[in-house]
């Protein structure tokens, strides 16, 4: 059964197809990109298989079972994470605790056992604790792990947004444009980064990325949109000598 | 004679019709501003009772008579609106919104208690600036200042709309409320039509102080603060943002009260536009006119 | 973590001490009844701070109507111990039950909104229930609720106090806090992270409500009287100054602010515009240029007070101290 599985998913907005007939299926342990023009939906499409946006017709299952309707909150806790194109970070707060906040609805302790200080809340706090710098090691940002997000450099935020989607445990994991703003050097460590949190963090990865070489070069899979609607689907050989492809990128060949 | 329920009904639509345009004036500077720079106006309210105050002095110190004082009242309105809008809200322009929120109320407060120590909390009497003339109809009567109400807030609405949508300030404003990007980079001095919007809505609630303070006789610093939350949900009710959803509001808005508080009970007049405000908050908080605009993720 | 606990420990014999000192100063009349009376009010105004800044500085919900939380909690309160002759403590936990639960069947359908439109509709629920108070012949309706006893003592008020504070500073230093915080910072992250944004909302506004209501109780039954003019929303206002001079999402600035701006009251009692006046100013100039109050998201600690001396101040949510 595949992890993900979408099925003649749109969305309308007024008059507008933002995406229609989007039909994806994404088996678990593979790395797929999305690739599209700007504008051509690809962030809308993220935004309706984690929730955000309700589709307007299809349906989306993970594992074989619905979320649509359910609100990004329990799509999460079903096992989806992600990152965002404009970074959402929370800023005013550490780094520590912002790998932390992502951790809470795997925390069993209640309200009365935070005030009094008593049963799980002690270990459970020391556990998160461990766990969340473990993770930030990982991803080299354990010096930094009392510093205020907004602080730090744009990379670094980047990582960490990725390090926190990852601290929710997530089945399958999508980044949105993870390597903007990077320059080459940052994209390959990046592309690096990927495919070794894939491995071992046992993930499934659909991201969104401008970034031709990162794609080709990462991807197991891709699917191109334009204006809403995939266009062509399949490995990086094949999507590279794609007309169709070349040409919602490029336009048409002049005669 | 006999009030049947008709009667009844008819008059306090009369007395609705008024208090709505009342209302509907000062609605409009709540949903212009609101409009242009997503900023709820707390202090909006009190700008209507500095109008009645100077149309106070106006008629009593300088013995103006109606019109000349109106005008001046609405003139002096509009600097205060737009030193305001220059003093406490523009350098918050990009601050997060609690910050402007709170700054607003600072102003009301700071006008209100400024007013009361200013002028003193005695209610003033507003001098007989306009005959009062009482036309009966059976059961009902209709009060001429009623009408001069009415009369003057069409006037001014209609002026309004010509403006905002026939001229080139009036143009301005709609693309500044759409988009302020981009009319910036079309080239429209963004501050000053914002500027213009708080005068113009400042000086519309100045009118409307004045011809309350003609018709009910009594002013007082406080006068504002009542008005100005109604008429805010009477935005709100026709669609804040939305010019002609103000007006519409604010008629409802007076209406309503008007009917509340004939059939029901004068005491929970005020509750009534609470009330009214969370029931649309909860099932159509763009209003009756209004578009739902959605956040970009 | 062992350092928690010590320093949990030190604050806790400090409040003990000063309760001691100054319940000593009471009985001695060394204290006379007008600094009394104002010791008990910055105890409660801290309680109506700290409980109003769990919704507005911790979780971000613009929230200004306060004072109707307050006042169920006062009016709940004095019908238990007046007409049902109960005890403080019942009178207490209902005040605080009655608040907490409209605070829930409010919060639920209004957190909803956001921004501007969810601080116009708490304003305005604020006003309808002190309106519907107000037509209540039963608990005096306009002439007031008299005839309350004198239930609240500084002992009272002082541990209530710290028991606010200890409660709320617990519940932010915890996942739930935490996830309070995070709807504040980024709501869109937080339910990306999978946060019920709603439920803890709704948490945030039903715990400060509750809080609300055991001010309202204590304030009741300290003054003999309950009033609807007491409750009106410029004692919201008020109360929100007192936060937003302190610094949203601070504790220590919350409980420093009510102090300072509870004697400035007291001392321009006489001049009640000139105090709504050097408050409206204060709103004004803190937002143009120091919007994040006093001590704006952090609190005060021993380890901070140790860096005064150069070196910088990190702003965490962990390890926080009052005293």
């Amino acid at each position: 059964m595949a992890l993900l599985k979408t099925t003649k998913l749109s969305k309308v907005f007024g008059g507008l197809k933002a995406v229609s007939d989007f039909e994806v299926t994404i088996e678990k342990g593979e790395l797929i990109g999305l690739i599209g023009p700007n504008g051509a939906g690809k962030t809308t499409a993220f935004n309706l298989l984690t929730g955000v946006y309700e589709p307007t017709t299809g349906e989306i299952e993970l594992d074989g079972k619905s979320i649509v309707g359910l609100r990004p909150y329990q799509i999460t806790q079903q096992g989806f994470a992600r990152t965002f194109q404009n970074i959402r970070l929370f800023a005013e707060l550490t780094v520590l605790d912002n790998v932390k906040i992502a951790y809470h609805f795997h925390i069993k302790y209640g309200i009365l056992e935070s005030v009094l200080r008593i049963g799980r809340y002690h270990n459970e706090e020391a556990e998160i604790e461990k766990k969340a710098i473990a993770l930030l090691e990982i991803f080299q940002l354990a010096d930094k792990k009392d510093e205020i997000a907004k602080n730090l450099s744009y990379g670094e935020q980047r990582r960490l947004e990725i390090a926190r989607a990852l601290a929710a445990q997530p089945k399958l994991l999508l980044l949105d444009e993870p390597a903007a703003g990077m320059n080459p050097q940052e994209t390959q460590e990046l592309m690096k980064m990927i495919q070794w949190i894939k491995k071992e963090f046992d993930l499934t990865i659909l991201l969104i990325e401008h970034d031709m070489s990162l794609v080709m070069n990462v991807c197991e899979r891709i699917y191109v949109l334009e204006y809403g609607s995939i266009i062509a689907q399949g490995v990086p050989e094949e999507i590279k000598s794609n007309p169709r492809v070349i040409e919602a990128y490029l336009g048409e060949e002049v005669e | 004679m006999d009030f049947t329920f008709t009667q009844q009904l008819i008059q306090q639509l009369i007395n609705g019709l008024s208090l709505g345009s009342i209302y509907a004036l000062i609605a409009l500077g709540y949903t212009m501003v609101y409009g242009i720079i997503k900023l709820i106006n707390f202090a909006h309210g009190d700008i209507y009772m500095v109008g009645a105050y100077v149309a106070f002095f106006a008629t009593t110190v300088l013995k103006l008579s109606f019109f000349p004082a109106l005008f001046l009242a609405m003139v002096v309105a509009a600097m205060i609106g737009v030193l305001i809008e220059k003093l406490a809200y523009r350098p918050l322009r990009y601050a997060p919104r609690i910050a402007v929120l709170i700054t607003a109320i600072g102003v009301s407060l700071l006008l209100e208690y400024g007013g009361i120590l200013l002028v003193s909390p005695q209610p003033r009497t507003f001098p007989a600036v306009f005959q009062s003339k009482v036309f009966t109809f059976g059961n009902i009567v209709v009060n001429s200042q009623q009408v001069l109400i009415l009369g003057v807030s069409l006037a001014l609405m209609v002026i309004l709309t010509y403006v905002v949508q026939r001229t080139k300030i009036g143009k301005a404003m709609r693309a500044v409320s759409f988009d302020t990007d981009a009319a910036k980079l079309m080239g429209i001095d963004v501050d000053r039509v914002i500027s213009i919007t708080f005068a113009i809505g400042s000086a519309l609630a100045a009118a409307a102080g004045m011809l309350v303070g003609v018709y009910y006789n009594s002013i007082d610093p406080l006068m504002g603060i009542m008005p100005g939350l109604k008429a805010f949900v009477a935005a709100v009710l026709g669609g804040i943002g939305v010019i002609p959803g103000a007006m519409v509001g604010g008629v409802l808005m007076g209406v309503i009260e008007a009917l509340v508080s004939g059939f029901i009970s004068s005491t929970y007049r005020d509750a009534a536009a609470f009330a009214i405000l969370i029931i649309i908050l909860l099932f159509k908080p763009s209003g009756l006119l209004g578009k739902n605009v959605r956040e970009k993720v | 973590m062992i350092g928690n606990n010590k320093q949990l420990g030190l604050s806790i014999l400090a409040c003990i001490a000063v309760y001691g000192v100054i319940q000593t100063l009471i009985s001695l009349d060394v204290i006379g009844s007008f600094w009394q009376l104002n010791i008990v009010l910055v105890c409660i105004n801290i309680i109506l701070a700290v409980s109003l800044n769990l919704i507005n500085g911790f979780t971000g919900q613009f929230s200004i109507g306060h004072a109707g939380f307050m006042a169920v909690g006062a009016y709940v309160g004095a019908v238990l111990t007046v007409k049902f002759h109960l005890s403080f403590i019942i009178a207490l936990l209902g005040g605080a039950a009655s608040a907490g639960i409209l605070g829930f069947l409010i919060g639920l359908p209004t957190l909803r909104l956001d921004g501007d439109y969810l601080a116009i509709a708490t304003l305005g629920l604020g006003e309808i229930i002190r309106i519907t108070i107000l037509n209540i012949p039963y608990v005096g309706g306009a002439s007031g609720f008299m005839g309350i006893p004198r239930y609240t003592t500084f002992t009272w008020v002082f541990f209530l106090t710290v028991f606010t504070v200890l409660f709320i500073r617990n519940f932010i230093n915890s996942t739930h806090g935490r996830a309070c915080i995070s709807v504040r910072e980024n709501q869109i992250a937080a339910e990306a992270m999978g946060i019920d944004t709603t439920k803890y909302k709704v948490m945030a506004f039903t715990i400060g409500a509750a809080f609300a209501g055991v001010a309202g109780t204590l304030f009741a039954h300290y003054f003999y009287i309950a009033h609807p003019a007491s409750f009106t929303f410029m004692k919201s206002f008020d109360i929100l100054t007192i936060v937003v001079l302190g610094g949203l999402g601070s504790i220590s600035g919350s409980i420093t602010s009510a102090i300072l701006l509870t004697f400035i009251s007291a001392a321009l009692a006489s001049y009640p515009e000139w105090r709504m006046i050097i408050y409206s100013l204060m709103l004004i100039i803190l937002m143009l240029y120091r919007p994040q109050g006093l001590f704006g998201n952090k609190e005060i600690s021993l380890k901070m007070l140790g860096r005064l001396m150069g070196g910088n101040k990190r702003g965490t949510t962990e390890n926080h101290q009052t005293f």
